[in-house]
């Protein structure tokens, strides 16, 4: 009898408690983008100006291909500093960006400049760390015929001009385009630096979001084309050229291949204590050659030429 | 055609469909099964899962889907068990209940993405939990909690009137009657439909996108303080399940075996939800059984 | 109630437990009350910003066939996603129906008793297998199918794919409808058609499945309904395209694929994103309509 009382207290007491919870709902109803507070159990980080005795919680949310390489430098950095704790989240280069812009988050990590995704304001007080770049290059079946094709080429073949590879010097083969969604950071990045300009969605075309399936598509389909970020090129599928450069990591260093981007990581205002830490070290000589090189990007470092938000090289 | 061939076709018809449904199921999971159970070791099961490299396992997302059912459950028990005695024992014939039935019906039939991005713009966003086990548990509870109503107005509208009466013929209240003779009577239903419906928890995915999100911290499994961020039973990490971990796979993921490893965590998703089928089956029939005994005994 | 043998004292604890227990009741009613009307309002609220802030025509949203949300002629026609979510429910229901219910006679009307002790566990398994593992062998099993079926001219991705394996994901909801309503069904009824010397094909046909139209439909609205709200299994095998699919064997979206393919993409606030909180609107909507179908249905039957 005594047990009965107690498990319905306990019931009772959920039950308010979730109430309480709903209320809360009832009479805050304020839209979701106006500011919230810090995810739950993430800390600020504590603001201590000595790099070495850091400590704090650091939460980095955002995109799902850069997430590989903060969780695992951050486990590293975990283990050199004890007494902080790397969270890394998913969700996309948006919800990072909107996350570490509300201060939800410490770091927001972005396929793309802020710029693209967020109003200009937001954008404004947003620092960007650019932590490594990826490259891209134009896959295609390799029955497809081609090798090459110049900046033109490609765009009559994304844009729907050209339907046979025929047309543009391969084989008597019809066109089919592997896509991205239209908010996907690869896509944006591909048709900025490759296309030069955005182009409108092709009819029979799919769309992916994974590059694993991308690839499989492209390496078991007739006349398909798509792109890939480096890492995944291998014989199954044949990386084109661009406009005669071929796709390879010295080409994109020096500049004369241009598909590609950076990985960034922002935070609000000027990174401090455990943050700024985290961020030093991810830019120190040891990870960008091993952790960067090995997730399949290119350092940073290692480039010798930069590029601003609209995609102007600067030297 | 005659009355007699028209008949005999018309069988022979729907006994073929009806051998094509269990063939169906039938290829479905020995297709599971057979692609999957080989890629299952134990080390597959514990192991956690790799971001680039093959040869990952899925320890933290089959922890993370115990653990996560197990929180929304302690959510929707209480306020489900609430409403289906409501439903049974306190609501009168009018306008109101036929308003709260339709509430939960409309509940039961939104689609689970709907309630994900609610849950996404209210727990995650607006209260602040963040892509955390809380913020999935109380979307996935949402999405459960008609269910739940139904399942417990229908086991205690199961319960002989009798023994109603014999509860008020004693001078009890009408909630010592329920607390006392009705719910143990309903509990084996009770209990039944629930396992049912904690299968049904256990293999969401949609839902628990935006609102538990798709990423796993390092688990500490040595850790069980709730305050730890590296804590496995701390409610506000995040926690990517074994149904998403699937989806994710195949159409995020950057893994070279990401085939092998859906297949591998697609059958011990469906084991375990046989597993779940056969507790409820033979959990029903064995309280069933001693119902039926005790009463012979009186 | 209260009018019986207690003290004064047995009273005031009556009064007290029944209070405990018609408060805690009441509440978790409320609390599901709450609920519903917080998730309207939220995402009505976010749906129609697109409308009201961003000044996108709901007009050019609903009928629209251009999808184009990015750069400086965004367009946001979002009638693509719409047909497709339409498209592949309903064949998904085309294929479903008719099986479902036969399976539904062959557990109450070809072999009794028997019949239900076999297809009963079946049809509760098949509604047991996650989506995400529907999605998956349809990614492994039916798209290379498909493809190898045309020869390799087409993909495989699309909406003959989508359209199956949510056919498969319907099967039990119709199925457990049809075969209740079957259950339900007066004895009578039957043995009367029989007496008159009809064939038991006679009896389901010109008797059973008329008398059972409304219940029948009911489960096939239900069925559609699930199909509609389906995301992750759809998004795996339909291709993505955002366009009014030609063919079955072409990609299309469907709101749910769309949502879930961009959702994490976008951020919050923008237009980009707050076109697809007005997709979930529109699948509220769709919830809204369907329910009400079903009971006018139910409202027939019971005549």
């Amino acid at each position: 009898m005594k047990s009965k009382k107690t498990l319905f207290g306990a019931l009772t007491l959920s039950a308010m408690l979730a109430l309480t919870a709903c209320g809360n709902s009832g009479s805050t109803a304020a839209p979701a983008d106006n500011g919230t507070t810090g995810s739950g159990g993430t800390g600020t980080t504590t603001e201590q100006p000595a790099a070495e005795t850091v400590s704090g919680t650091i939460l980095a949310v955002g995109s799902t291909a850069l997430q590989p390489l903060v969780d695992q430098v951050g486990q590293e950095f975990m283990t050199n500093n004890g007494d902080v704790t790397v969270q890394v989240q998913g969700g996309g280069s948006g919800t990072g960006l909107t996350q570490v812009s509300e201060g939800a988050a410490n770091i927001g990590n972005s396929d793309v400049f802020a710029e693209e995704k967020l109003d200009a304001d937001k954008a404004k007080e947003l620092v960007d760390h650019q932590v490594a770049v990826v490259a891209m290059a134009t896959v295609v079946n390799k029955d497809a015929g081609v090798t090459d094709l110049s900046k033109e080429q490609l765009l009559d073949v994304f844009s729907g001009k050209v339907t046979n590879w025929k047309d543009v010097g391969g084989a008597d083969q019809k066109i089919t385009i592997v896509n991205r969604p239209s908010s996907s950071g690869t896509r944006a990045t591909f048709e900025k630096y490759a296309l030069g300009q955005s182009v409108e969605n092709v009819e029979g075309a799919i769309e992916q979001d994974s590059s694993g399936t991308v690839k499989q598509i492209v390496a078991d389909t007739k006349g398909a084309v798509g792109y890939l970020a480096f890492s995944y090129l291998d014989d199954t599928v044949t990386a084109l050229s661009y406009g005669g450069v071929e796709p390879t990591e010295e080409n994109v260093q020096s500049g004369k291949y241009p598909i590609w981007a950076y990985e960034h990581m922002y935070t609000k205002g000027e990174p401090e204590g455990a943050v700024k830490a985290f961020l030093d070290y991810m830019m120190t000589e040891e990870v960008q050659n091993a952790d960067v090189t090995e997730l399949g990007y290119i350092p940073v470092s290692s480039m010798e030429v930069k590029r601003d938000a609209e995609g102007k090289v600067i030297q | 055609m005659n009355a007699k061939t028209a008949d005999k076709v018309a069988t022979g018809v729907i006994i073929f469909f009806a051998v094509l449904i269990v063939a169906i199921l039938g290829g479905l999971l020995g297709y599971i099964l057979v692609r999957g159970l080989s890629h299952i070791s134990w080390d597959f099961l514990t192991s956690p899962s790799q971001n680039f490299k093959a040869g990952g396992g899925i320890g933290p997302q089959l922890f993370n889907s115990l653990f996560l059912l197990v929180l929304t459950m302690i959510i929707t028990v209480p306020i489900g068990l609430g409403g289906g005695i409501y439903m049974s024992e306190y609501a009168k014939d009018n306008k109101l209940t036929g308003f709260i039935r339709l509430v939960v019906e409309v509940l039961s039939s939104f689609p689970s993405i709907v309630v994900g991005l609610f849950g996404l713009l209210l727990f995650v966003n607006t209260f602040g939990l963040g892509y955390s086990l809380l913020s999935g548990a109380i979307a996935l509870a949402i999405f459960n909690l008609p269910l739940m109503v139904r399942i417990t107005e229908q086991s205690f509208r199961a319960v002989p009137r009798e023994q109603k009466e014999a509860g008020l013929a004693l001078g009890l209240s009408k909630w010592k009657i329920i607390t006392s003779i009705l719910l143990p009577v309903a509990l084996p239903s009770l209990i039944t439909g629930t396992i049912l419906a904690a299968g049904r928890v256990f293999g969401e995915a949609a839902a628990l996108l935006f609102t538990s999100g798709m990423t796993t911290p390092p688990l500490d499994f040595g850790d069980w303080n709730p305050l730890h961020p590296r804590s496995p039973i701390n409610p506000l990490r995040s926690a990517e399940t074994l149904a998403v971990h699937i989806w994710k796979v195949n159409s995020e993921a950057r893994i070279p075996d990401a085939k092998e490893v859906s297949a591998g965590a697609s059958a011990v998703l469906v084991i375990m939800v046989l597993i779940f089928n056969l507790i409820a089956r033979w959990f029903g029939r064995f309280v069933y059984r001693r119902i039926t005994a005790s009463k012979r005994m009186d | 109630m209260e009018n019986n043998k207690g003290s004064a004292g047995g009273f005031a604890r009556h009064r007290r437990e029944d209070l405990i227990g018609k408060t805690y009741t009441y509440i978790c009613v409320l609390l599901l009350i709450i609920v519903i009307t917080a998730i309207v309002y939220f995402v009505a609220s976010k749906g129609l910003a697109t409308f009201i802030t961003d000044g996108v025509s709901p007009v050019e949203f609903l009928f629209g066939t251009h999808w184009n949300p990015v750069g400086d002629n965004a367009s946001f026609g979002a009638l693509p996603f719409i047909a497709g979510s339409f498209i592949v429910s309903l064949l998904a229901a085309l294929i479903a129906g008719p099986l479902s219910i036969c399976a539904a006679l062959f557990m109450t009307e070809i072999v009794p008793g028997k019949g239900k002790r076999i297809l009963q566990p079946v049809i509760e398994l098949l509604s047991g297998i996650p989506s995400v593992v529907y999605g998956f062998i349809g990614l492994t099993v039916l798209v290379p199918f498909i493809s190898a079926l045309t020869g390799g001219d087409s993909i495989g991705y699309g909406v003959a794919a989508g359209a199956l394996v949510l056919s498969v994901m319907i099967l039990p909801t119709i199925t457990s409808i049809a075969a209740d309503a079957l259950a339900s069904l007066p004895r009578g009824l039957r043995e009367a058609s029989y007496a008159l010397g009809a064939t038991r094909w006679q009896t389901i046909y010109r008797v059973i499945l008329p008398t059972l139209a409304p219940s029948l439909w009911t489960g096939i609205i239900l069925g559609i309904a699930r199909a509609f709200g389906e995301a992750l299994a759809v998004q795996m095998v339909i291709g993505n395209a955002p366009f009014i699919p030609k063919s079955l064997l072409t990609s299309a979206s469907t709101l749910t694929s769309v949502i879930t393919l961009n959702m994490t993409n976008t951020s919050t606030g923008s237009v980009q994103n707050n076109v697809l909180w007005s997709m979930a609107l529109m699948l509220l909507f769709m919830t809204f309509v369907f329910i009400i179908v079903v009971r006018l249905l139910q409202r027939r039957n019971k005549l």
